[in-house]
């Protein structure tokens, strides 16, 4: 075999390339991943069919967590959306409800990202911007008007203030006479990704790992069916990783948030079931694939072997994927529709629990309805048309898919054992190396592209004079009206009681026992984010970032 | 004698913590022979003059993605503007819609470069606007 193979190598591959003129060698991946031009047996050298992929919902679900996989239910399609104030974005919401989405996911504004009130003097110009304005209670009551979230499960992307929105939906859900064991969804939560990638901080990592296992400990009690951390590759990738890295830092997250879990005494098997995944689907077509089937791999055998959990639960990686906002283009942007199905039908073939596809207008603006319905249909077409979803994980047993699945998972690992050796990720961050190992990357691509070794349609190649595309516009009325709601809540709610709770929250912050029912108490009496966060900082302090570059 | 090197301050105003685009930017003109000052995520237009001001530029880059660039940009050009400052040229970059980039101009921002722009047309566009030292 070697010997045949070798043979037609040189004597029929290379000869033939000789006469004819390459295109796009040599032949690497977005990440800079070497491609060989042929992949046989051989090179999955000790291939173990059990050991490797298993079955379908079987150890080490290299081939899906669900035995039925698309069989059984299709991924979710949860199309991340908030804009303007809530009462725009329930309109939304119940737009893309009556057009087949299956989920909501929410988007907030950069003020309630940050933890800040609307009121807030960096919040000037930021009001309703990049997503949906929420400073207490009341608007998320409003939110939410007329979605039954006993039958809805919600994502919330949300990271410093999750523990604080999160209560806020469980106090929603409780007016709506939905009990919090009922509802179900996802909070972001995971910090660690901010100091490494996104930059949307607010505590210093220590605290914040405190408050998320806080979330981890109440979320096992009362809030059951909650996704208590959606550990994010996403933002990684998108700030300029690798592929590889964006695997193994999310992966090496995950590891660190069991750590401190473990460390408050949780038991793993009964916090481990709940821990989520969101990875991004990059162009690479391939390369995400095995991104994705490795990242189950790795995380099934981290949790059997390194951590010796025993619920078969808690082995399984579930994710959500979102298509690569960074792979959009300013330039045709009617181009964009076409990245974002090839990168939604690898999420699909990586076996992903649900989906988020990018509308072609987002390098200008937040998408506009048409752009939106466009995403979605997108989504459809591959569930509906394409046929992909008749036979589980169909690319397994390609000899260059399951080489590039093992490669992926021994270069992570290769990653992991160095941030095990530095201390954990939390030690790596301070150290500052997955965000110099990122930066880098970014670079590297960003100088492969301005040579052409990179080839990107419409942008260094096949150009053409630009046409505008009609945008949603917001107008600056949004800023008028919501705030005026704010003013309305400080009024006519009982302050005594707000100072109470908020004078409560920071006594038990400095206790340090769980803030969760705290911080439920707080938002139960119409206390703001800003004001909760506030209280918190007073104790656990604020983080600043070094500059570097 | 010796040549006074190109003084640039790349800025990040608004509350996105997008920071790619920036330390690209700040990587890409330091390799041309800029001297470069990152101010880092999250500054205020006052922190932002002030820092040119400080840093005696010759161009101020803002980096901006969460759509807040028509109260920013115009809070940073009337401080230049009120300190009596004119020859510092500003530019700009990231998620910015086309039909905001004739007020933008209007206002006296130099020029907007949309995503997909390459680092070396920026190099070349200060090159081209900041004379010599």
């Amino acid at each position: 075999m070697k010997q045949k193979f070798q043979q037609w190598e040189k004597d029929v591959y290379e000869k033939s390339l000789e006469n004819s003129c390459p295109v796009g060698a040599p032949f690497t991946t977005v990440s800079g991943k070497k491609i060989n031009a042929l992949y046989t047996p051989l090179d999955l050298k000790n291939f173990d069919y059990t050991e490797e992929l298993g079955f379908p919902g079987e150890y080490p679900f290299t081939r899906g967590i669900h035995p039925t996989m698309y069989h059984g239910r299709l991924w979710t399609m949860r199309q991340f959306s908030g804009f303007g104030t809530a009462e725009q974005t329930n309109q939304r919401y119940k737009y893309l409800l009556n057009h087949g989405t299956t989920g909501l996911s929410v988007a907030f504004h950069l003020p309630t990202l940050m933890g800040m009130d609307s009121d807030h003097p960096l919040a000037e110009g930021e009001i309703g911007k990049c997503g949906v304005a929420i400073d207490s209670l009341a608007d998320m009551e409003i939110l939410f008007d007329g979605i039954p979230l006993d039958k809805i499960s919600t994502s919330m992307t949300i990271n410093p203030p999750a523990a604080i929105l999160w209560a806020m939906y469980i106090a929603v859900a409780e007016k709506q006479g939905v009990p919090s064991d009922v509802i179900s969804g996802t909070i972001q939560n995971d910090m660690l990704k901010e100091y490494i990638a996104q930059k949307t901080f607010v505590f210093p990592p220590e605290p914040s790992m405190k408050l998320i296992v806080d979330t981890f400990e109440y979320g096992t009690k009362a809030v059951p069916r909650w996704n208590t951390i959606s550990i994010s590759g996403y933002h990684i990738r998108e700030a300029g990783s690798t592929a590889v890295q964006e695997l193994a830092f999310t992966v090496r997250d995950g590891i660190e948030y069991v750590e401190w879990a473990l460390k408050r005494g949780l038991e793993i098997d009964e916090f481990a079931p709940r821990l989520s995944f969101f990875f991004n689907a990059h162009n690479d077509f391939f390369e995400e694939i095995a991104k994705f089937r490795a990242a189950r791999r790795i995380w099934a055998r981290a949790m059997k072997e390194r951590f010796g959990a025993k619920n078969p639960r808690s082995w399984l990686l579930r994710f959500h994927t979102q298509t690569s906002g960074v792979s959009l283009m300013a330039q045709q942007p009617y181009n964009n529709v076409i990245r974002v199905a090839l990168q939604a039908l690898s999420a699909v073939l990586g076996g992903t629990q649900s989906l988020h596809t990018n509308s072609l207008d987002e390098t200008y603006a937040l998408p506009s309805e048409k752009a939106v319905t466009i995403a979605l249909r997108t989504q459809q077409i591959i569930a509906h048309e394409s046929g992909v979803t008749s036979s589980i994980d169909p690319l397994g047993g390609s000899y260059f898919v399951e080489k590039l699945t093992r490669e992926m998972e021994e270069e992570a690992m290769d990653y992991i054992h160095k941030i095990d050796d530095m201390g954990g990720m939390v030690k790596a961050i301070e150290l500052g190396f997955p965000q110099k190992e990122i930066i880098n990357s970014a670079y590297w691509y960003q100088k492969a592209v301005e040579k052409r070794e990179k080839i990107i349609v419409g942008v260094n190649a096949f150009e053409k004079d630009h046409e505008p595309i009609s945008l949603l516009e917001l107008d600056e009325s949004v800023a008028k009206q919501h705030l005026a709601r704010l003013e309305e809540v400080k009024k006519t709610r009982n302050s005594a009681q707000v100072m109470q709770d908020l004078g409560d929250l920071k006594k038990a912050a400095e206790d340090e026992v769980n803030l969760m029912p705290f911080i439920l108490k707080c938002v139960k009496s119409y206390a703001t984010l800003g004001e909760i966060i506030e209280t918190m900082k007073e104790v656990f302090g604020e983080y600043e970032e070094p500059i570097d570059f | 004698m010796k040549e006074k090197k190109i003084r640039v301050l790349v800025a990040k105003p608004g509350l996105d913590g997008h920071d790619r685009g920036a330390k690209i930017i700040s990587r890409a003109l330091r390799d041309a022979g800029f001297e470069v000052i990152y101010t880092g995520l999250r500054r205020t237009p006052e922190e932002i003059v002030n820092a040119a001001i400080q840093e005696d530029v010759d161009v101020i880059g803002l980096s901006i993605l969460s759509g807040a660039h028509n109260v920013l940009f115009p809070q940073v050009m009337s401080l230049l503007d009120q300190k009596g400052i004119d020859d510092i040229q500003v530019i700009a970059g990231g998620i910015i819609p086309e039909k905001d980039i004739p007020d933008l101009k209007k206002i006296g921002v130099a020029e907007v470069f949309l995503p997909g722009s390459s680092t070396q047309n920026i190099v070349q566009w200060i090159q081209e606007n900041v004379p010599d030292g």
